[in-house]
């Protein structure tokens, strides 16, 4: 038995180790303080020229640059200190205006040539460099409430156009709608009309004393396809409102059936930040204005996306955003884009009413934001930032109607898919499509992160050190290797969660301290066994060769079940136990590479392919 | 082992003390815990937290009798990692602007302070936690009763989740009898002691099967014994160098994970110990025999292997 490990093997670990060291090494590099400078709605470039503005800013305020670039959709300028930082935000923001956002940010300082090998820094969680973390619920009995009064109201009208009496068909408990009607004819004629028309509606005919009764209940179908229509255009709503808020990073996700994350790193305002999530855009309907008209009855408006067009629009109002039931991106019969709005029944009366004489006239959507703009104001000779309401107005549809239009009508002539689905989304981002509430909400401060930091930097520090002395006192030359495969095991660690872009939170820096403890079972089960066979008398390189291929067996099924153990963690848990749940994962399979193959490769390489007389692997049992 | 000269110790001898212990010990931790209850964190109950920095160290009587006099019951004012650090904890899980008006009290009644950090956990949020949490231990002990049962045979299977269920008791009940709290890094600390005392339980279960294998003579009580000596050595480095881990943790972390240390802590002394007196008793008390562990004869070799035999990709590594 010579020990000897193959070149390719070998070379297969040395390669892990390189990579490993390349990936792990961007988080060695402090983050940049920096601002970060996009365009307040997707059709503001953000180029040179707006760049150059904001460093002439800064330079005549006296912040130092450090340097600025410019991405894709974003320019980034990075600053020397936090105290600048704090000071360059309002002033970058007045030098561009509202057309821009700006705001702090921590930049990465991954040297070039590790970014062109795709290397970056983990990500820090809201537990470590501070947030704001918001849990919504979105109502969905109101959800689906609306949609049955809006279908009930529909229905009803339906049935006086058919000049069928009827009594009733008020919406009863959370699915059904119930209808009376005098006679069994009318109910009969009834019952088609609804069927023909509402196929989410399970029917049913009933009885009541004199009553003739059709029950309409909501199909479990149709239940869950409003719930997830509502918590998809929340999602949407969302989104876009903490766009609005300029926070770098921000995280919008869907939890569960019903639930929505919204975390905003760096962000300590909550009372700010739950205003805007809180806050509500609108819709207007609006015809355009005769020539004739005057002008005390009419408002001119620009468009939302040409701001140098303009139109003059009359002051009422025919319908609003909360009468919009959907609106989605269709094709027409010439294959042209098209959206197709659905007005609930209210909406579509109003609508009605106000389009039948009005075929050939123009009708405009007007988009309404309300947003929160924080303006800095000087009071008494020092600076104050004090939060503003901004309502904004915005055509972002000029169309000539066709012909009388309904409930349900379309908006044709569009240019380009792109316009017609981000008039589609304005048109539903209009109001949220069910209530929400906050459910739960963590607001972490700056120094409690930096503070977080520190202690799990401490504790990993200090554990690794306290590990790499026990093994080196008990098993000498084999701690050695041990240790040495250990400093992998962190590195590739470290390494593999930075390729993953795995966020780190505070329970994840316990997994991996964990996982340093941990991580030396498998040397520690190897050496046992090689001393042991050194014990019954076997020759040292057999006896280290036997040492890991009989240890395997007791590493790989306690390691799997482990592992298991793990992945449940982090199938089932949330938030911060699903940070520990992946450490804890990619631990124990870096343990195993490292525990095995690079521990193995280190001891062939120093005992492999020689005559040995003795280990050096402590205790006295090894000097056979 | 004949070159061993020293007197062994005698694991098992132990084992009906070790017992009558380990009983007493799950029978008084589950008295405790439907006693005094788990004294559950935010994460589980709902409310809202408040985490306060003063400008110097504040009377905490004088905050409780600010908020009293505001007009809050109900609420819990300590100490957080240092003297200026402030933590109010409210039942209150209703209201989400709990925060902001708790610090608006406090400030009008003259207290230099800033908010470092506030939670605010909806009641509803917290009993589904309860529920998942409760869900996710026991579908953890099911996958290893599967997984045991598979690779070594029932009776292991039987004698690794059993210590898994022990000693996740006997962690409650501690956490009951101290009344510390219990939040959702603690039940993290659960799970990874069951994946830690799992670990530790198949090492030496392990070394059972391979000795029943080999050893051709002598009794299950022997051979128990005997494959409990050959891994101790490694029980101990094991546990030595996962607790010095945690000490620093426990020590250095920060309060925001210091539960989850100590949780940790205790689940790995009591997990060394279940391993050897909880899991290789209960084979004792099963009968694993022999037979149990012959590995069944394959097609066309006739015979089974006497030792399990590394894969053969193992030694390609």
């Amino acid at each position: 038995m010579l020990n000897k490990y193959p070149l390719w093997k070998n070379l297969i670990i040395l390669v892990a180790v390189v990579i490993g060291f390349i990936y792990a090494l961007p988080n060695l590099f402090p983050d940049d303080y920096a601002v970060q400078i996009t365009g307040a709605r997707s059709s503001t470039e953000v180029n040179s020229a707006v760049l150059e503005r904001a460093v002439k800013a800064l330079e005549s305020d006296g912040i130092e640059v450090k340097s600025s670039t410019l991405e894709d959709r974003d320019a980034l300028i990075r600053l020397t200190s936090s105290d600048d930082q704090l000071r360059a935000r309002p002033a970058v923001q007045a030098a561009l205006g509202r057309d821009y956002l700006v705001a702090l940010n921590m930049a990465p300082s991954t040297p070039a040539w590790l970014k062109s090998l795709g290397a970056g820094p983990m990500k820090l969680g809201l537990d470590l460099r501070g947030g704001v973390h918001f849990l919504l619920e979105v109502d969905m009995d109101t959800a689906v409430g609306q949609r049955l009064e809006a279908v009930s109201g529909q229905i009803k009208r339906e049935l006086r156009e058919e000049r069928i009496r009827y009594r009733g068909g008020d919406v009863k408990g959370t699915r059904d709608i119930i209808l009376s009607f005098r006679d069994e004819a009318s109910r009969t004629e009834a019952f088609n009309l609804i069927k023909r028309q509402y196929n989410e509606f399970l029917l049913d005919e009933k009885t009541v004393g004199d009553e003739f009764q059709i029950v309409l209940t909501l199909s479990e179908a149709e239940v869950s396809a409003i719930r997830k229509y509502a918590l998809e255009q929340n999602l949407t709503t969302i989104r876009n409102r903490v766009n609005e808020l300029g926070v770098a990073e921000p995280l919008v996700q869907q939890q569960g059936a019903d639930r929505i994350i919204v975390e905003l790193p760096g962000v300590q305002d909550t009372a700010q930040a739950k205003r805007v999530l809180g806050a509500t855009a609108n819709l207007e309907f609006r015809m355009e204005a005769r020539q004739d008209a005057p002008a005390s009855e009419t408002e001119q408006f620009s468009f939302r996306n040409e701001r140098q067009r303009t139109a003059r629009l009359e002051r009422d109002t025919i319908a609003t955003g909360n009468n919009v039931a959907n609106a989605q991106q269709a094709f027409d019969e010439n294959g042209q884009p098209q959206v197709s709005i659905t007005m609930d029944s209210i909406g579509g009366d109003l609508m009605n009413r106000a389009t039948r004489n009005a075929i050939g006239r123009r009708m405009a959507v007007l988009f309404i934001e309300f947003r929160t703009e924080t303006e800095t104001r000087m009071v008494d000779g020092e600076p104050v930032e004090v939060d503003k309401r901004v309502v904004e107005k915005g055509i972002i549809s000029l169309a000539t109607v066709q012909s009388a239009l309904g409930s349900s009508f379309r908006i044709t002539g569009l240019d380009s898919i792109p316009e017609a689905s981000e008039l589609a989304l304005l048109l539903r981002a209009g109001a949220l499509a069910a209530p929400m509430y906050f459910v739960q909400e963590r607001t972490i401060g700056p120094s409690l992160g930096q503070k977080n930091i520190d202690a799990g930097m401490m504790s990993v520090a200090l554990g690794f050190i306290l590990v790499l002395l026990y093994m080196l006192v008990y098993y000498r030359g084999f701690g050695v290797v041990a240790n040495i495969a250990l400093t992998i095991n962190l590195m590739l660690l470290i390494a593999c969660m930075s390729i993953l872009s795995a966020t780190l939170t505070l329970p994840g820096i316990a997994g991996i301290v964990l996982t340093v403890g941990m991580a030396v079972d498998a040397n520690v089960l190897i050496f046992e066994r090689i001393k042991e066979e050194l014990k019954s008398g076997v020759s040292p390189q057999l006896a280290i060769n036997a040492g890991y291929s009989r240890a395997f067996v007791s590493i790989f099924d306690a390691n799997i079940t482990t592992l298991l153990v793990a992945i449940i963690l982090f199938a089932m848990g949330s938030g911060p136990v699903k940070g520990f749940a992946v450490t804890l994962c990619i631990g124990i399979l870096t343990s195993m590479f490292s525990g095995l193959m690079v521990s193995r490769s280190i001891v062939n390489m120093v005992y492999g392919g020689r005559r040995v007389e003795k280990l050096s692997i402590g205790g006295k049992l090894a000097n056979v | 082992m004949s070159d061993d000269q020293k007197q062994k110790f005698d694991f098992m001898g132990f084992r009906k003390i070790a017992s009558v212990i380990s009983i007493t010990l799950v029978v008084a931790s589950i008295v405790l815990l439907g006693v005094r209850g788990l004294n559950f964190g935010m994460d589980f109950t709902g409310g809202t937290s408040v985490e306060l920095e003063y400008a110097q160290a504040p009377q905490l009587d004088e905050v409780r009798s600010t908020l009293t006099e505001a007009g809050y019951d109900q609420f819990v004012v300590q100490n957080f990692g240092a003297d200026t650090i402030v933590l109010v904890r409210l039942n209150e899980s209703g209201n989400d602007q709990l925060a902001p008006e708790i610090v608006s009290v406090l400030t009008k009644n003259g207290g230099d302070l800033k908010l470092i950090g506030s939670e605010f956990v909806g009641s509803q949020v917290g009993d589904e936690l309860k529920e998942n949490s409760g869900l996710a231990l026991l579908i953890a002990l099911a996958v290893v009763l599967i997984y045991v049962g598979m690779r070594f045979q029932f009776k292991f299977g039987i004698a690794s989740v059993v210590p898994l269920g022990h000693d996740v008791i006997i962690v409650l009940g501690i956490f009951a009898l101290f009344q510390w709290t219990f939040d959702l890094t603690v039940l993290a600390a659960l799970l990874a002691i069951i994946g830690y005392s799992l670990n530790d339980t198949i090492v030496v279960a392990d070394r059972i099967r391979e000795n029943f294998r080999k050893m051709r003579v002598g009794e299950s009580w022997d051979i128990i014994n005997e494959s409990i000596h050959q891994t101790i050595a490694r029980t101990i480095n094991t546990s030595g160098t996962t607790l010095v881990v945690l000490l620093a943790l426990y020590f250095f972390g920060g309060e925001a994970i210091n539960k989850f240390a100590l949780a940790l802590i205790i689940g790995v002394v009591v997990g060394t110990y279940s391993s050897i007196y909880v899991s290789a008793n209960l084979l004792m008390v099963m009968g694993v025999s022999r037979e149990d562990l012959m590995v069944p004869a394959k097609e066309g070799t006739g015979e089974g292997d006497e030792e399990e035999q590394p894969p053969e990709w193992l030694d390609r590594m």
